[in-house]
């Protein structure tokens, strides 16, 4: 089978983003399931993968070689992120505000700068039995996961199984940045104004860069008719909709999947794919 | 002003349930939704807009094709590949301007971006609402985070006792912009081995800050287990936990109805909120101790 890349998304974390991911990535049998949520990737909880290789990611930052540095001040001046201080008697460099874009080794005259790698987080590689499975982890306090993000995409790049994306949460770059390329995004949202908000943001973000989509409606129930009628303004298609039930939130809670413990949301889930599949092909 | 800022680690343990259910409860306050990619709390108090001011969060690199030689130095200096065929694109663009600077005949000028909003709302009651709106697929939203810190602070008067700071979920940059300078963070959990991992991280993300932190376990009879490790997590940690709500449907009724959980007084949930915020005020009064 080609590669397809099937991105889960949602405008705000906490709606079942995960939850749809893990499951459907089982679901697929032989599928790659793919956690960009580096700021806390949680579907390894659920799909308890063996891990067999894993990955620094490292970024470029400035280091300043005193011997050469004239205090010039030049490399300051060209950098836009307030990364580098002058003091009286050195360059300080603020690691955490620097966004490794070159400018300062570019910009300065006297050759004074040279590049440190400076590790920022881990990408880890494994197998959940059918599944495949890749995470990246965003070290404590750094400003950034994108380098990680891009790491992961030329990963999976030439990947020949459906490969299922557990987004970011949120609308803002990192998001863009892992579901970039992809064949089909789900928007996962939930029946309330809350949830319609911010699935309106996600669905905005998605029409900006051309991708088609689809929405999943979770926790559904009664108030399901202000998404549906959403999507039908919108032209998105409704592909599932999990019910409500504490039975699920206790399954969430001890890292069940939900296929697992409940033949309906088997079955519901055994139609999405075939429908995103289908979406897809069109 | 007792400022309060409300984190969880992650989205969707309650955390806007819980911020917008003590904005009810507490008076003299005012509050700042810092969730900036997300702002859900003047969704339920419904204020009304007073100010809206814009937002320039970002610079963009921008070529002018007349002057442009098409020498291709600026595709292959960009380290974010976010030039090709002498255009930018403006998504992966940091604004960093190292093609400005080295464009031999100047051709590359960065404009400023308008990436959001910063508003300012009032409720029919009076009560100070703050928050921002971020424009979908912008970033910088620590900045914009800080601004509204600001633009609370500056609304606020002297009857103002409490700054109540809805926080960003996750861990980055915004979570911190969120918590530093709060004199008290109340992080919201769930008891799941997820929302237990999230917590963790957060804490540890805003140790540096010495700013207490206190917990409340969300729905917490849904895991029972798991919520006692949570506890005996925070006791080993010295992390009081000041509150434990049930999982009630009333919640979810509330939230289906656009309505804050103080329309459901008697609710368990509500009641319960209700205490932990006597435990909370009482701490914020009586300053805490940073570890
Ligand atoms: S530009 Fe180079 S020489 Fe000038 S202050 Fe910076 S590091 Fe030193
Ligand atoms: S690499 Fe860029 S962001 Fe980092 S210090 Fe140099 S100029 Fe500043
Ligand atoms: S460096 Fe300047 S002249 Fe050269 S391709 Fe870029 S914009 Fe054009
Ligand atoms: S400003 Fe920096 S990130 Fe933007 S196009 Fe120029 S070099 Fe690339």
């Amino acid at each position: 089978m080609r590669r397809v890349k099937i991105s889960v998304l949602s405008g705000k974390g906490g709606t079942g983003k995960t939850t749809v991911s893990v499951n459907l990535a089982k679901t697929f049998n032989n599928s790659l399931y793919v956690d960009c949520d580096v700021e806390e990737p949680n579907g390894y909880l659920f799909l308890n993968p063996q891990i067999e290789d894993e990955k620094t990611v490292e970024v470029i930052i400035p280091e300043i070689n005193s011997d050469k540095c004239t205090l010039c001040g030049e490399c300051v001046k060209a950098c836009r992120f307030g990364a580098l201080t002058k003091l009286i008697k050195k360059i300080l460099v603020f690691d955490h505000l620097c966004h490794s874009c070159g400018a300062c080794f570019e910009m300065c005259p006297y050759d004074a700068i040279v590049e440190k790698y400076k590790p920022i987080g881990t990408i880890r590689k494994g197998k959940a039995q059918s599944v495949d499975f890749i995470d990246g982890k965003l070290n404590y306090g750094e400003a950034t996961g994108v380098p990680i993000l891009k790491e992961i995409n030329k990963l999976i790049e030439n990947v020949d199984k459906p490969v299922i994306v557990d987004s970011p949460p949120g609308t803002s770059c990192p998001v863009i940045h892992s579901i970039e390329g992809s064949d089909l995004c789900i928007l996962v949202t939930e029946p309330t104004p809350y949830g319609l908000h911010d699935f309106d943001l996600a669905v905005q973000l998605v029409k900006q860069m051309g991708i088609p989509m689809a929405a999943v409606i979770n926790k559904a129930g009664e108030g399901d008719n202000i998404i549906e009628e959403y999507c039908e303004k919108e032209g998105i298609k409704v592909l599932a909709k999990i019910p409500f039930k504490k039975e699920f939130a206790e399954a969430y809670s001890k890292g069940k999947l939900l296929i697992e413990v409940n033949e309906e949301v088997k079955g519901i889930f055994e139609k999405l794919t075939i429908d995103a599949l289908e979406l897809i092909k069109k | 002003m007792k400022q309060l800022a409300i984190l969880s680690g992650k989205g969707g343990t309650g955390k806007t349930t819980v911020a917008t259910t003590l904005s009810t409860i507490i008076k003299n306050k005012i509050m700042a939704d810092c969730d900036v990619e997300a702002p859900n709390l003047n969704i339920v108090l419904q204020g009304e807009i007073i100010e809206k001011q814009d937002f320039y969060g970002k610079e963009t690199a921008v070529i002018d094709k007349d002057k442009c030689i098409e020498c291709g130095l600026c595709e292959r200096l960009c380290r974010f590949d976010a030039i090709s065929n002498f255009e930018v694109n403006p998504y992966y663009c940091e604004g960093c301007g190292l093609c400005m600077y080295k464009c031999p005949v100047e051709a590359i000028k960065l404009v400023e971006e308008k990436t959001g909003h910063v508003v300012y709302a009032k409720t029919k009651s009076g009560e100070k609402v703050v928050y921002a709106e971020l424009f979908p697929g912008a970033d910088g939203s620590g900045k914009l985070v800080t601004e509204v810190r600001k633009k609370a602070k500056e609304v606020s008067d002297d009857n103002d006792e409490y700054l109540i700071i809805d926080g960003t979920p996750g861990i980055g940059c915004p979570v911190l912009a969120s918590a530093t300078g709060a004199d008290l963070v109340l992080i919201v959990t769930e008891p799941t081995l997820s929302g237990f991992a999230d917590m963790k991280r957060v804490l540890s993300a805003i140790e540096s800050f010495k700013v207490p932190s206190v917990v409340c376990v969300n729905k917490w009879d849904l895991n029972k287990e798991v919520s006692q490790q949570i506890e005996k997590y925070c006791e080993e940690n010295n992390i009081v936990v000041v509150g434990k709500i049930d999982f009630d449907e009333t919640v979810v009724k509330a939230l289906k109805n656009l309505q804050s959980l103080s329309s459901y007084p008697d609710s368990t949930a509500y009641q319960q909120i209700y205490k932990m915020w006597l435990r909370i005020k009482e701490i914020l009064d009586e300053g805490v101790e940073s570890k």
